[in-house]
């Protein structure tokens, strides 16, 4: 029962699924102890946030049928908005605060305008006015460089709970003579990255089951509604355009978010870690691989994207060294070509199943029960 | 009420369309309030020509986006693939024909760059045959898919270009002859935009030709304004359809060549990052209409520079700002072509 509210009623629907989602959420809660390593850690940490961004990018293409190429937009601006709040007003939660609202503000005000000026039309018209906005915000940003840094970008210092200052809490506060080692814990030391890592998991769970409550909620079923048929929707006297731009601005919304937990996590941001096109292409195709319509699409979507990311060109590597003999075959799978591979899944997935991962697994359960 | 028995006096019956004029003194108007602006002749002369070789260049390769919307509703993600596409043929040809292009005689340059020219055309002219059939066949009809779909193909394509050619920038450099500039009192106008502007208004001249002139052009017009009319009628719209598809395409490639000579260098990206000024452009000129579109480029051409020469901050954003006040001015875009 627990369960169940806390899943919205939405569970996974499928065996396989759930072992498959237990499994990531284990592995990426694991991380620190049972992967050693700088990578690794950047990897999962990675993951989490993008679960949140693609969940975000279903809200709206899965559920509400609207393709948009300017997530990444509001995807930059949460991540700007920390960063500029922090390289200005110092390590501070009062400008993490200060940061993330203006963010939010922005992102929503953004996303209102685009919505009311564009989402009377037709699919392809928004998502051709989201392209080109997206692209001018892009340049913008690069730009601006005494605002955004430019190119390079800003580095700046988070506050001091996530740098070194829980190690000096425990110090403090005298702890050092109940705990053995108030550094360690399992043989992990236990450092700002440590604690920031469960503080983005805790986010990255706590968000992703409130966006599973809304697709969920009423107001989810209006967005699925319109986006069968939006013209019987309006019949039925939900006004259509409010809907669609009300999701925008929630998929704006927890996009920054997304954005805010970037900066924190990385204690950086340029306009290729948080605006780049080419981001956008990859959730883009994390939702569909993942499956749409489903948020737990986005979590499988997310995993196995970044996983093939980080750990299929090394795999590639071995093979194309294996054939180099090979010319054309050779350069096929060469370890820079991995983007090859996810297309032509991604194009098979369009056609073959566009219900993604999960839709295939949730199908097949159907069949068997 | 005399019934008509020549061709001539049936049109004279038929009521006649107004035409629609003003959107024509768009780009003097939009001159001639840069002119004093800009405050120095000479500098508006180049910024002018400059404006115009840039559109004449997009236009060519947005006239088949357009047109392909117009006639099935579909719009093509990755048509900056053919842009990409053409541009790596027109190295690779032109790269093997370097005694051609570094002689100072006009026709040893030609000689080389008509060849590259077609090459590239036919070249994405093929692509586009292929990407029409494997890609947005399977998808009439269902825009989100389609809008996918095209991403997911020019991602391919583009992946496929940097196995081929590899993904660093290769340089284009103009042939001899096209360097340099023309100077006429204290004005200096580039030669190659000169070219430009000339191959530019040459496509114009044909694509209008073609579609007001000629049978097809009249079925491409008629189905753009109303498929379903004229396939009741018994045409297949479907061929017409693949054959708009595989020209634009050409364009497109013929574009892509030109675009590298203007920028003496290519990337795989190029095409990706011109499509975001191909959507701005269809969008101002009315999705759909060939007018419409080679205004629209123009306009886009002309205010890139015009700003970019004015307040360069500006100028990233000037082409967003132009569509927004042209959709204020007329939601459609400047001339509508029959479709909401």
């Amino acid at each position: 029962m627990i369960l169940q509210r806390l899943f919205s009623g939405d569970m996974p629907r499928s065996k396989v699924l759930t072992v498959l989602l237990l499994g990531i959420l284990l592995a990426l809660l694991l991380t620190p102890f049972i992967f050693p390593g700088a990578k690794a850690l950047n990897v999962a940490a990675k993951i989490l946030i993008f679960i949140v961004l693609v969940a975000s990018f279903d809200l709206l293409l899965g559920y509400t049928g609207i393709v948009s190429f300017a997530h990444t937009m509001f995807f930059g601006i949460g991540a700007y908005g920390v960063a500029i709040a922090l390289t200005h007003l110092g390590p501070t939660w009062t400008a993490v605060a200060v940061g993330a609202a203006c963010a939010l503000v922005i992102s929503l005000l953004l996303s209102l305008v685009i919505g009311l000026f564009s989402l009377r039309v037709k699919a392809l018209f928004f998502a051709m006015i989201t392209l080109a906005v997206a692209s001018a915000f892009q340049t913008l940003a690069s730009q601006l460089s005494d605002l955004t840094g430019g190119e390079d970008g800003l580095s700046f210092k988070v506050p001091a709970l996530l740098m070194d200052g829980f190690q000096k809490m425990i110090w403090d506060a005298d702890l050092q003579q109940f705990l053995p080692h108030p550094r360690m814990i399992f043989g992990v030391e236990v450092n700002g990255k440590f604690v920031a890592f469960y503080l983005l998991a805790a986010a990255t769970l706590v968000l992703f089951l409130v966006m599973l409550r809304l697709v969920n909620s009423p107001f989810g079923r209006v967005l699925q509604a319109i986006r069968e048929n939006a013209f019987r929707a309006e019949a039925l006297g939900y006004r259509v355009v409010v809907y669609r731009t009300l999701s925008t601005m929630l998929s704006a919304a927890f996009a920054t978010l997304a954005g805010i937990l970037l900066a924190l996590w990385l204690r950086y941001n340029g306009p290729d870690t948080s605006l780049s096109f080419e981001i956008m292409i990859d959730i883009l195709l994390m939702v569909v691989i993942g499956g749409m319509g489903t948020l737990y699409g986005s979590v499988i979507g997310a995993s196995l994207f970044i996983l093939v990311q980080n750990y299929l060109q090394d795999l590639m590597k071995a093979a194309s060294q294996g054939v180099s003999q090979v010319p054309f075959l050779k350069d096929l799978i060469h370890p820079d070509r991995w983007l090859l591979w996810l297309g032509i899944l991604f194009v098979l997935s369009v056609y073959r199943f566009p219900a993604g991962v999960v839709g295939k697994l949730r199908m097949r359960a159907r069949r068997t029960t | 009420m005399k019934i008509p028995d020549s061709p001539a006096q049936i049109m004279e019956t038929l009521p006649s369309v107004k035409t629609d004029r003003l959107p024509l003194f768009l780009l003097p108007a939009l001159a001639l309030v840069a002119l004093p602006l800009i405050g120095s002749f000479s500098t508006w002369v180049t910024l002018t020509f400059a404006g115009l070789a840039m559109g004449m260049i997009i236009f060519i390769i947005a006239s088949g986006l357009t047109l392909v919307f117009g006639l099935m509703d579909v719009m093509n993600f990755g048509h900056g693939v053919f842009i990409t596409l053409g541009a790596f043929i027109a190295v690779s040809v032109l790269g093997r024909m370097a005694g051609f292009t570094e002689s100072p005689s006009l026709v040893r340059n030609l000689i080389a760059v008509v060849p590259a020219m077609l090459a590239a055309m036919v070249a994405a002219g093929a692509l586009g045959l292929v990407f029409e059939r494997i890609i947005i066949r399977p998808v009439y009809g269902q825009p989100l898919k389609q809008i996918m779909i095209t991403m997911g193909g020019m991602i391919v394509a583009v992946e496929l270009i940097k196995v081929i050619w590899g993904a660093q920038a290769i340089p284009l450099p103009l042939p001899e002859a096209f360097k340099g500039s023309l100077l006429f009192g204290e004005t200096a106008i580039e030669k190659y935009r000169l070219i430009a502007v000339v191959v530019g208004l040459v496509i114009f001249a044909m694509l209008f030709w073609i579609l007001s002139r000629t049978k097809v052009g009249l079925l491409i017009r008629a189905g753009v304004h109303d498929r379903e009319m004229v396939e009741s009628l018994g045409y297949r719209i479907g061929r017409l359809f693949i054959g708009v598809f595989v020209a634009g395409s050409a364009l497109a490639g013929l574009g892509g060549v030109m675009w590298g000579l203007y920028q003496q260098s290519v990337t795989p990206e190029m095409g990706g990052a011109i499509n975001v000024l191909l959507f701005i452009v269809i969008i101002i000129g009315g999705m759909g209409s060939i007018g419409g579109c080679f205004l629209g480029a123009l306009m886009v051409g002309l205010v890139n520079n015009y700003a970019g020469f004015l307040a360069p901050k500006v100028a990233l954003i000037s082409n967003i700002l132009l569509m927004v006040i042209v959709l204020l001015w007329r939601p459609q875009g400047i001339y509508p072509a029959g479709k909401a």
